[in-house]
């Protein structure tokens, strides 16, 4: 075929960096692997048991564009109910496919050309290509170690100009870990509304933090829940990521202009994954607390292995990842994430996939049992030990 | 810490192998605390004891479990404490439940055959004054026990990297 068929906008944007180093692993046999994104858990029976029932009563057809109003009406009730979030399920309430097409929909429903949109990095590697797909301008705001990745007042204010109109907010972070307290966030909303910026919250791993910190969402802040829009779905909290479960909540306008790209793109989301997820949403909150507390203990192992082995880390409290800094070894984290894999045989993913402000980090999951954890961590050591 | 005994207990549960050093990182204790507060449910008699789940089936050694629903007399003044214990103190038994509904006695009996099993509950157990009936039901598979499915060893099907 000849290239000119391309749209040159498209072949413009770089290939996600996971992508490159996701070709070298699969090359390498027998390697271990802290790279992955997504959970070990399976996704609980109960909830796998409603979508098969699903199909046994030949629930096969399309859903409503917006999604079963039983799912959007449970999904309110669970926000209400966890994060005290009030959304009216009728018009404040879309379900997708997954939280990734959230972020699309969200930034191709909001952006005119020339408008900008602030991505505070590390982040999930979609928001920035999806941005540039939408015809807008991204924006990087890159977040600093020493205040542990969160976004700063003075971090947020420094990149501010009179064409900017989004914000991205992805708390609990991936890749870093790092979480917003309901006091860094209050630090932030001033700003925000002073500047009449919209937020797009991406709370995909709000119920995953740790320590006395309950998620807070920007969302439920004075002032903000009609400037917000919160993305959020059931692949992180539920272990439901093959079954593409997500949703958005905000303003009844926004959702209608998202639900119209939704209508064209996408049609519904699969019927079979919104009966599961309405077993989820209605039944699912002590999976969740299973789930967690395995994550919690497994953070602690990975945390004091990279401590022990002299490696700066400092405490994730969100996601199920660590953010160790690998500066100390003299490798920049592509080399650093290259060498391990040919040397030691355990993959992570180096920071700089993630935006350039990852560089000198890397990123370790830790959806693994704790005896693999401990296995990875032994080579890793036995590979940093050679250079520092 | 009542909370935390909790969490202990669970882990123990499925991993009772697991290294104290390990279970005090992974719930932020010192080593010594977690030894201690073993030690402490050990003597409070909360861990009763260490087992290992065996598949036996996929071994050579013979052996049969059977489900024995057992109909008794209580006993005035000892309720069905008593014959429990007459019965518990068997060695083939394994174990021994109190049920409510139409039986009273849950009886799980291995042994090497069905042969001696079955003669255990004719020359043992039906032969107990306090006992009026018994019916036996022989084990064909374990599928899952405590909590464990036995066919479940699959493999991590994630891609290795993934954002």
């Amino acid at each position: 075929m000849n290239e000119r068929f391309l749209s040159k906008k498209i072949k413009d944007i770089p290939p996600s960096g996971i992508r490159k180093f996701f070709d070298i692993v699969t090359e390498m046999e027998d390697a271990i692997s802290l790279g992955v994104g997504e959970p070990d858990f399976d996704t609980p029976w109960h909830i796998r048991e409603e979508g098969i029932y699903s199909l046994e009563k030949g629930k096969t057809v399309y859903t409503s564009n917006a999604g079963l109003m039983e799912l959007r009406e449970e999904i309110c009730y669970y926000l209400h109910r966890r994060f005290n979030l009030t959304y009216d399920p009728k018009t404040e309430m879309l379900i997708t496919v997954g939280g990734s097409e959230g972020i699309d929909l969200a930034l191709r429903a909001m952006l005119n050309p020339g408008d900008e949109v602030l991505i505070p990095e590390p982040c999930f590697v979609s928001y920035k290509p999806c941005a540039v797909m939408a015809g807008g301008e991204p924006v990087v705001i890159p977040l600093k170690a020493q205040n542990e990745f969160r976004l700063t007042k003075e971090d947020l204010e420094a990149y501010i100009t009179p064409k900017t109109k989004l914000l991205v907010l992805p708390f609990p972070n991936n890749p870093t870990g790092a979480i917003m307290t309901q006091k860094d966030l209050e630090a932030i909303v001033e700003l925000i509304i002073q500047h009449d910026l919209f937020v797009i919250s991406d709370e995909i791993y709000a119920e995953l933090t740790y320590g006395d910190e309950k998620h807070v969402s920007i969302a439920s802040l004075p002032g903000m829940k009609e400037r917000t829009l919160v993305l959020n779905g059931f692949s992180k909290a539920y272990a439901m990521t093959g079954w593409r479960m997500g949703y958005a909540a905000g303003p009844a306008p926004l959702i209608k202009v998202m639900t119209k790209i939704h209508q064209y793109a996408i049609m519904c989301a699969p019927t079979t994954s919104q009966y599961a997820a309405i077993e989820a949403a209605r039944n699912g909150d002590e999976d969740i607390q299973r789930m967690k507390t395995a994550y919690d203990q497994r953070r602690r192992v990975m945390v004091k292995g990279f401590r022990d082995m002299g490696l700066d880390c400092f405490e994730p409290l969100g996601a199920f990842y660590v953010f160790p800094s690998i500066e100390k070894t003299g490798f920049s984290s592509e080399e650093f994430a290259t060498q391990l894999l040919y040397q030691e045989k355990v993959a992570v993913v180096p920071g700089t996939a993630f935006g350039e402000s990852g560089e000198g980090f890397i990123r370790c999951s830790y959806a693994y049992s704790v005896d693999a954890i401990k296995v990875a961590l032994e080579r890793i050591e036995h590979f940093v030990k050679r250079y520092i | 810490m009542e909370k935390m005994r909790e969490i202990i207990l669970e882990i123990l549960e499925k991993n009772s192998k697991i290294d104290p050093s390990d279970l005090a990182v992974m719930l932020g204790l010192t080593e010594v605390e977690v030894v201690n507060e073993i030690q402490k449910m050990e003597k409070e008699q909360i861990i009763c004891g260490y087992h290992t789940l065996i598949n036996w089936d996929k071994t050579t050694k013979e052996s049969v479990t059977a489900l024995i629903e057992v109909k008794v007399t209580p006993q005035r003044g000892e309720g069905f404490d008593r014959i429990a214990e007459r019965i518990y103190r068997f060695h083939e038994v394994k174990a021994v439940y109190l049920m409510s509904g139409g039986f009273d006695l849950t009886v799980i009996i291995e042994g090497s055959t069905m042969k001696e099993v079955a003669l255990f509950v004719a020359q043992k157990l039906s032969t107990l004054d306090s006992v009026l009936s018994t019916a036996t039901h022989f084990v064909l598979k374990k599928y899952k026990d405590h909590g464990l499915i036995f066919e479940d060893r699959k493999k991590d099907e994630r891609m290795v990297v993934s954002p």
